[in-house]
This record gives structure tokens, C-alpha cells and sequence, in this order.
């Protein structure tokens, strides 16, 4: 049963491949609108424009115009309240022929099948993200990032859940399963274990972050590969970005994975047929599916395919490093209740009990978010200015004025202490601190109960920092201390050890490029798709660590 | 000399009495045994309490025990059969109008004569339960309702998902065991049933008999408290389960089932055991008056009526006669054993082995083949061999 049965259409499918390698410049509109249609789906098409901020260096495009294209197959029998969708990015390079041709042959076995009980919508969209977010805003109706798209003249009811294909080569030795979406927001385990369960069924390798799963879970080197899979979970997962085209469907509620076919120089290979076989048993047992994937975890951390850690296992370490925060906290609060010591002689000043008050450190705190605010806005508005007077691209521009102001928010106590009222005192700092203490206490909190590997991997590196600082420690030491736990140089760290991760690892300078990448793709995310991370660094983390450093240099 | 004459004569009577007596108690036994199971009219009420597609086997389960009640006399008037979902005509069926119960669709369960009396959300525990008391609104139909009295032996099935003392209905709402030992008690106080029936096919089945106290109920389960009830088979054309093991074994027992099958309840216990089951079937017969041995698989799951043929016409109006005297004032052998005919040629419509029967005599062309070959024996080898047969 299945595809491979029937080698009439085994021959179709080839066919259509092959003809399909032939390189497709820009997007066959017309011929794919033809194809389709000649399968019988009804299809539609759905044009959209997108100025981005600034050009993107690593994709190379600045204004960008694109069409979807979607097919919709009807259930024979069922009212068209519900959808599954199966998708394959097309661009302009050929890193994603071969799915656009699994894809039609795909839709034109299932025409001819009476047992889907759901429309099956079969899309290929343009210029991967961008074109998936002009889709998906077009059929829920929204517009968070400013897009112009033309509304879709046709619709198949609510989405349940959706796959994304990119196939780069006609066979395959194994298939990669993309699980991390927008804002580090994950599918339900179910449908992770959904594709590894028919991995094994049909006989296909399958991996996760790229990595292949080892038996040995007792030896130490069966550890650190685990250890090592699930940090490459945790940094994609903090970078907030979508890492596949199913990233998208998450915001909507809609589980989706991305699926994607490596060659690499292993003997054995799987063919297209039999990863048509697998995504065809996936979309049997989705179309059985009477309700929403939801009785498995949303949050978790897998290590490996076949092992999860579930948000009850990983929330507890996060929680202890917030109440580290906490209790320096109630340590001031302590000590900013009791009164100071009166000299032996009595002749000392007491200091009178009441602290200057939360308004005294208004200044620092308003000054530092003025800052971040500046880092927010800045870069990509100056970027005109910039290239006048700078011999620079864009990108760099804005890049490099992000990082100048971010720099410069480090000279800010020399500057500002002069307007500081309570400045001087012993209670001013530790009021700073108190309020500096809490704030990122809740935002910490905050950020790990959307994005936990963020929220994680900010915590690990601003907590020790946030409970030892004083104006009291050895002033350059500290100094270094504190600017190497920023925000800023834990990027750096995360890029560095990313690659490491990766088994690719970089020197210096190109790891130095690769930052600079990563700070412009996360704007352009923010701008483009509506990821937080960004934002969240800059106005409101960052001021938080320049609350820190503010009380490092208090005078 | 009188006394020698009168002895013999006396016990001649005697021996004259004697047989009478021996015959007639062997007309009351005939008798009581017609009237032993105590029964005149079978019902049958078949639950499948799951929905959704891959509830499959539920639907599947119910609909051939349906099947078998049906082939064994019980009429659709006689069924109150709910499912609650519709499989045959479900979406996802890739073949659809079917309900198949072995793989590679050996077996269609659906038919075309299947009537379903509760379909889809009608079957809740408020109407199961209302079904058996009897408990309806005046406007229910007919084929809505258990119209049972005191004489009639009822099979209650029941299949679906359930635990320890529950059975789920619909994913929604449950009937514990304790609501289901009400009911048959309301049963037995209105005198609706003679004897129950009760086979249950899920998970910790035992448990939803243990709380039964009305007398005359026998209870099947196909698991014990704390094991699973497994399913059968997967059809991989239609992607899921076909059928629970337990119901697939019983059904392939009641298929051996025809109307004069003597089969009995013992039968019943064997069907499934843990070897094929992987679960542990359990019955309770302890509240049931009879002993299982004596109790007919056709008293429950056919309907069967106890005819026996009459050339002679029966003189009712004056009930006072004895038949006993009849009996010893007709000498004849009017006595000659009574016994059951065949409602059905059976032979005929089910091609089984038949039974033993009566030893024949070999065909005349056997006796001449036989006569033959002697006859050459003797002529081959000599007519002096026959001196040592005689």
C-alpha cells in the first residue's frame, strides 16, 4: 500500500524529478500554477512585497517581491472544516528542487485517495520566511510586520498541523528533523515522535540538530554527545529565530516541523519514493487525528530523538539561579531596614533610617533605559547617516553603530554621576541594587517561562555578576569582570561555542564576522518575523546590566 | 398351594408397576427438562461505548457478536444495538459501507442488514441505563426499547475502554460498576429478565461484575483487574486495529455455533485463554441458579424454541386426566422415546462434519464386493479352509 506499491506512479514521481533538476531561476509560476491544477488541486496565488530595514547581507536581498503558490486537495467526503499543510520553500538558488517535485507527486497520489478526512494544502512559497509569513498572515487574517501581500482568494479551514520539506538531492542518506521555531517556541512531542516513529518503521536514518543518535547512553563519550545535542538544542532555541519554514506556524498555534534531506558519503541511501512512503504514512496519521495535537509536552529539551527532558526537570535549575537573585535581595532589603552603626562616641552621624528612597535611583534606572531605547532605535535609523560619513555598507552600519552604542553606554556613570541626587551615600547603591536586583530577577523569570534557553543562558552569566557586584571591589578587575559577562560578550561566547557544536569550529576573525552577522540577522528577525530577542536585549536586559555597572563605578 | 400360585402373580404386578412407574419418571424428567431453562423469548443488548476512527475495533467488536446473535435466530426486534460512532461511514474509511473484523477484509461485520437502534450521541449511560429499566419516554420507538418480562434470557455486551469499576462512554462521561449492579436490580424487582447474560470486552473487565448481587446473572470478562485488554490484528490498508482479541476468539467459537448445538456455558469459559489472549478471562456464576454445564450457548445468544412434533391431537378440555394413567392403560408402546426435531436441516445450511450417528448397514454394493473377494479366497486357495471357520 502506499506509493511504492504501484510502480506506474513510482515512474511518475521519477519522471517529475528528473525533469525538475534542471535549474529553476526565480519561481515557474505559471508552470506550477499548470501542474497543479493538472492534479487536480484548486489553485491559487498570493503576491507580496517586503522592503527589509536594511539589506541582508547573508541571503542577499533588500526589497523583495515574491509569489506563494498553493494548491488546496478536498476531502472527498468531509465538511472543509480542517487543514494539514505541506510545504516546500523555493528560491531563486537550487537548494530546494527536489521537494517542490516530492511535493506535486505527492499531491497527485493523494487526489486519488477517498480517505482524508482533511483538505490537504500544498504550498510552495517564495522566498522561504518572508513568503511563509505573507501566507500565513494572509489566511489568519493579521499583519504584525507590516507586510503587503494580496489577500487569498481561496482557504481550506483551521490548519492542524504542518510540514515543511526541503530536499536538496534526489536521494538521501538520512532525514534531519528541525524542530525550534519562532521565539523558541516547539512543537508538541508528539509530532517529533510521530516523524521518529516512522523513521524506524520504514527503515530511514533520522537525526536531530544533525547529530545521529548512539546506543551508549552509560559511557561517558554516549554522554557528551547527548549533552552536546541537547546545547545545540538550547542555542538555537535562544536565538529566537525560526530555523526552518515551520517556525511560522507555531505563533498560530499550529504544530509544525521542518524536515530536511542531507547527503552525506554514506553507503546507504533512501530514495524519493521512500521518503514519500514516510511523509505519506505522517499525513495518515495526522488526517486520523480528530483534534489538535496536545497531550504531550510543549516545553522540553531532547538530547536525542528518543529522549526528552520535560519542563519539570529543566525549570527547577533555572529556578534556582533566580533565587540566588532573590536572596541577595532580601539581604539588602535587610540591611537597608536596619539602621547604621552609631560610633562608639556617639559624635557620628547616624544616618537617618529612612533610605533616599526608590526616586533617588529614578535617574540611573531612566537613563539606562534611555540608552537601551537608543540601541533599540538608533542603528537602523541612523544607517543613512552612517554611510555618508563611514566608507561602510548598510548592514555594517547598522551593526557597528549598534556596538558603538553599546559601547558607549559603558561611560555612561563617568557622565551621569554628577545628576545623581542621592550619590554618595552607602544606601544609594544598595536601593540601585535592591531595585536592580528585582527588575532582573522578574525579567529573568519572565524570559524563561517563554524561551527558557534564553532566559537560561542569560541568567547563567548576569547572576553572578548581579549578586557580587559592589562599588567596594577592586574597580579593573570587576570592571573586566562585569564587561565579559554582558549581554554583548555572552552572544560572542554562545557564537563560539555554537560552531564548536557544529564540529566547525571558527578562529577569531571570522568568528568576530559571524557575530556581527548574527546581531544583524536578529534586527532583521525582529523587524521581519516579530522576534523578541532582539528588543529584549536591548531595551530591556541591557539596561539592566548597565544598572550594574552603574553601581560598580557609584561614587 | 395358593400361595405359590398368588407370589409369582404378585410380583408380576408388581414388576407391571413398576415399569410404569420407571416409564413415567422418565416422561417427567423428559418433562422438566423441556421446561428447564425456563425461558420463551431471547433479547440482546449490544453497546460499543468509544468513538473516533481509531476506535475501529470497538464498533467492530459489537457488530459481530451482532452478527453471530443475528445468524442464531435472535430478529432485529429483539437487538437493541448502539454504537456510538459510525465507522463504516467515517471519513477516514478507506473502504467505506464496510466494518471488516479480520484483515485483508476477509469479513464485512457492516452488511446491509445491520440496524442500529442508538446511533452516535444517543448512546449515553443515561440511555443505556434507561434501556434496561424499561425507564423510557412514552414517545421512544419500539426497536428503543428492552420490551423483556419474566421469562425472556437476555445477553448484554459491552465494549469500549475502561478501568477499574468504570466503563468510559464517549469519551465523556462513565458508568461505574456499582450503577450497573443497580440497574440489573431494578431488572430482577420488575421481573424483566429470567436470566442475564453479561460479557464484557475491556480493560479490567472484571471489575464491572463484581458488584452484582441480583441472582440469575452470569458474567463474562475478557481481562482481570489490573490487566489490559489487547487487541487482535492491524489492517494495514485501513491503518488500524480490527478487532480484540477476546471478541476475535469468540467469535470464531460462535461461528462453530448452530441452533441445535448442545454447546454449553463451560464452552464459553474456555474460549480465549491466556495464551491467546495475553489477558486473563474471568467469569462469575456464582448469583446463576443452574449449573454451567447445563446452561445451552443457544440459551442466550440464539433463540431457540423447544418444538416437538405431535401426530396425535391433544384433548385439553378436561385437564383432570393424569397423562401417567394414560400411559399405563395404553399398553402399546405408544412409549416410544420422545426427542426433539431439527428446526433446522442443519446439515444443509451449515456443511459440517456430521455428528455420530447410528451405525448402517454397509451398501448392498460393499456386501456383493465383500462376497466376491471371499469367493475367489475360497476358490484360490481351496473349499478346505473353510473347515477352520466352522
Amino acid at each position: 500500500m502506499g506509493l511504492l506499491s504501484d510502480p506506474n506512479r513510482r515512474k511518475a514521481l521519477t519522471s517529475l524529478l528528473t525533469r525538475l533538476n534542471t535549474p529553476i531561476w526565480g519561481m515557474p509560476v505559471e508552470w506550477l500554477v499548470k501542474t497543479m491544477q493538472a492534479r487536480g488541486l484548486e489553485v491559487f496565488t498570493q503576491s507580496f512585497t517586503r522592503t527589509l530595514p536594511f539589506p541582508d547581507e547573508n541571503k542577499e536581498r533588500y526589497m523583495v517581491r515574491g509569489t506563494n503558490i498553493y494548491g488546496i486537495l478536498r476531502a472527498p467526503r468531509a465538511p472543509r472544516t480542517e487543514a494539514l499543510v505541506l510545504s516546500a520553500p523555493c528560491s531563486p538558488d537550487n537548494s530546494n528542487n527536489q521537494a517542490v517535485g516530492l511535493l506535486l507527486g505527492l499531491a497527485q497520489y493523494f487526489r486519488s485517495q477517498i480517505y482524508w478526512a482533511k483538505d490537504i494544502i500544498f504550498l510552495v512559497n517564495e522566498h522561504d520566511l518572508i513568503g511563509m509569513q505573507a501566507w500565513l498572515e494572509g489566511y489568519h487574517h493579521t499583519n504584525i510586520t507590516g507586510m503587503d501581500y494580496t489577500p487569498l482568494q481561496g482557504r481550506a479551514g483551521s490548519i492542524q498541523a504542518a510540514l515543511s520539506l526541503e530536499l536538496s538531492s534526489d536521494v538521501i542518506t538520512s532525514l534531519d528533523l528541525v524542530l525550534e521555531g519562532l521565539n523558541g517556541q516547539l512543537p508538541n512531542l508528539d509530532l517529533a515522535n510521530l516523524f521518529h516513529a516512522f523513521c524506524q518503521k520504514i527503515g530511514v536514518l533520522c537525526t536531530i540538530q544533525g547529530k545521529l543518535q548512539r546506543g551508549d547512553w552509560d559511557t561517558a563519550e554516549g554522554y557528551t554527545h547527548a549533552v552536546q545535542t541537547m546545547m545545540l538544542m538550547v542555542l538555537k532555541q535562544a536565538s529566537g529565530r525560526p530555523w526552518g519554514d515551520h517556525g511560522l506556524f507555531l505563533r498560530y498555534h499550529i504544530e509544525a516541523a521542518s524536515v530536511r534531506g542531507i547527503n552525506s558519503f554514506r553507503q546507504y541511501k533512501t530514495d524519493a519514493t521512500t521518503i514519500g512512503r514516510l511523509l505519506e504514512g505522517m499525513f495518515r496519521k495526522l488526517n486520523n487525528l480528530l483534534e489538535r495535537l496536545h497531550q504531550s509536552y510543549f516545553f522540553y529539551l531532547m538530547p536525542s530523538l528518543t529522549h526528552f527532558v520535560s519542563i519539570g526537570y529543566y525549570m527547577p535549575a533555572f529556578g534556582l539561579l533566580a533565587t540566588i537573585l532573590l536572596l541577595r535581595a532580601l539581604d539588602l532589603w535587610v540591611q537597608l531596614g536596619t539602621p547604621a552603626q552609631v560610633t562608639e562616641d556617639g559624635a557620628g552621624e547616624v544616618e537617618p533610617p529612612s533610605s533616599p528612597g526608590v526616586l533617588s535611583v529614578l535617574t540611573p534606572v531612566v537613563i539606562s533605559h534611555l540608552t537601551g531605547v537608543a540601541l533599540y532605535t538608533l542603528p537602523v535609523l541612523s544607517q543613512e547617516t552612517a554611510v555618508e560619513h563611514f566608507p561602510v555598507s548598510e548592514t555594517e552600519a547598522v551593526v557597528l553603530t549598534a556596538i558603538a552604542i553599546y559601547t558607549a553606554g559603558l561611560a555612561l556613570p563617568h557622565n551621569t554621576h554628577r545628576f545623581i541626587s542621592g550619590e554618595g551615600t552607602e544606601q544609594g547603591w544598595r536601593v540601585l541594587k535592591l531595585v536592580a536586583l528585582l527588575y532582573l530577577a522578574v525579567l529573568l523569570g519572565c524570559t524563561a517561562l517563554i524561551n527558557f534557553s534564553l532566559g537560561f543562558i542569560l541568567a547563567i552569566t548576569l547572576v553572578p555578576a548581579a549578586a557580587c557586584v559592589t562599588p567596594h571591589m577592586p574597580k579593573a578587575l570587576t570592571a573586566l569582570a562585569m564587561v565579559l559577562l554582558s549581554p554583548g560578550c555572552t552572544l560572542l561566547y554562545c557564537v563560539f561555542i555554537f560552531q564548536e557544536l557544529q564540529e566547525a569550529p571558527v578562529t577569531l576573525p571570522e568568528g568576530w564576522m559571524l557575530f556581527l552577522s548574527v546581531i544583524s540577522q536578529g534586527i532583521l528577525d525582529h523587524s521581519l518575523y516579530g522576534s523578541l530577542v532582539y528588543p529584549l536585549l536591548a531595551l530591556l536586559i541591557y539596561p539592566c546590566w548597565l544598572l550594574l555597572w552603574n553601581i560598580l563605578f557609584w561614587k | 398351594m395358593a400361595n405359590f400360585i398368588f407370589l409369582p402373580i404378585l410380583a408380576l404386578i408388581n414388576l407391571l408397576f413398576l415399569l410404569t412407574t420407571v416409564h413415567s419418571n422418565s416422561f417427567e424428567t423428559k418433562a422438566t427438562q423441556f421446561f428447564n431453562s425456563g425461558h420463551t423469548n431471547n433479547w440482546a443488548v449490544l453497546v460499543c461505548t468509544s468513538r473516533f476512527w481509531f476506535n475501529y475495533r470497538h464498533v467492530a467488536n459489537v457488530l459481530s457478536v451482532y452478527r453471530s446473535v443475528k445468524r442464531l435466530g435472535i430478529p432485529d426486534s429483539h437487538i437493541v444495538l448502539m454504537l456510538a460512532d459510525d465507522m463504516a461511514c467515517n471519513h477516514r474509511n478507506p473502504k467505506p459501507a464496510t466494518v471488516f473484523s479480520h484483515k485483508n477484509m476477509e469479513l464485512n461485520v457492516y452488511g446491509d442488514d445491520v440496524e442500529v437502534d442508538y446511533r452516535g450521541y444517543e448512546v449515553t449511560v443515561e440511555n443505556f441505563l434507561r434501556v434496561l429499566t424499561g425507564r423510557l419516554p412514552p414517545s421512544t420507538p419500539r426497536s428503543k426499547r428492552l420490551l423483556s418480562d419474566d421469562r425472556s434470557n437476555i445477553l448484554i455486551y459491552l465494549t469500549g475502554h475502561g478501568g477499574n469499576g468504570f466503563l468510559k462512554f464517549q469519551d465523556s462521561e462513565e458508568i461505574s460498576n456499582v450503577e450497573l449492579a443497580d440497574a440489573f436490580e431494578q431488572m430482577w424487582q420488575k421481573r424483566r429478565y429470567n436470566e442475564l447474560l453479561f460479557i464484557i470486552d475491556t480493560c479490567q473487565g472484571a471489575s464491572m461484575y463484581e458488584r452484582f448481587y441480583s441472582p440469575n446473572i452470569m458474567a463474562l470478562a475478557s481481562s482481570q483487574v489490573g490487566e489490559d485488554s489487547l487487541s487482535h490484528q492491524p489492517d494495514l490498508a485501513i491503518g488500524v486495529h480490527l478487532m480484540d482479541r477476546y471478541t476475535f476468539y469468540l467469535l470464531e467459537f460462535l461461528e462453530d455455533i448452530h441452533p441445535a448445538s448442545q454447546a454449553n456455558m463451560n464452552d464459553l469459559f474456555k474460549v480465549c485463554p491466556k495464551s491467546q489472549c495475553v489477558s486473563t478471562p474471568g467469569h462469575r456464576t456464582d448469583l446463576f441458579l443452574r449449573d454451567p454445564r447445563s446452561v445451552l450457548i443457544t440459551d442466550f445468544f440464539g433463540s431457540v424454541r423447544k418444538v416437538e412434533i405431535t401426530r396425535e391431537a391433544v384433548n385439553l378440555t378436561s385437564a383432570a386426566e393424569q397423562p401417567v394413567e394414560a400411559t399405563s392403560i395404553r399398553k402399546e408402546p405408544k412409549s416410544e422415546p420422545l426427542s426433539y426435531v431439527d428446526q433446522l436441516p442443519v446439515a444443509e445450511i451449515i456443511h459440517q462434519k456430521p455428528k455420530q450417528k447410528d451405525w448402517h448397514p454397509p451398501d448392498g454394493f460393499i456386501l456383493g464386493l465383500w462376497t466376491l473377494i471371499l469367493l475367489v479366497f475360497f476358490k484360490t486357495y481351496g473349499i478346505k479352509h473353510l473347515k477352520h471357520i466352522f
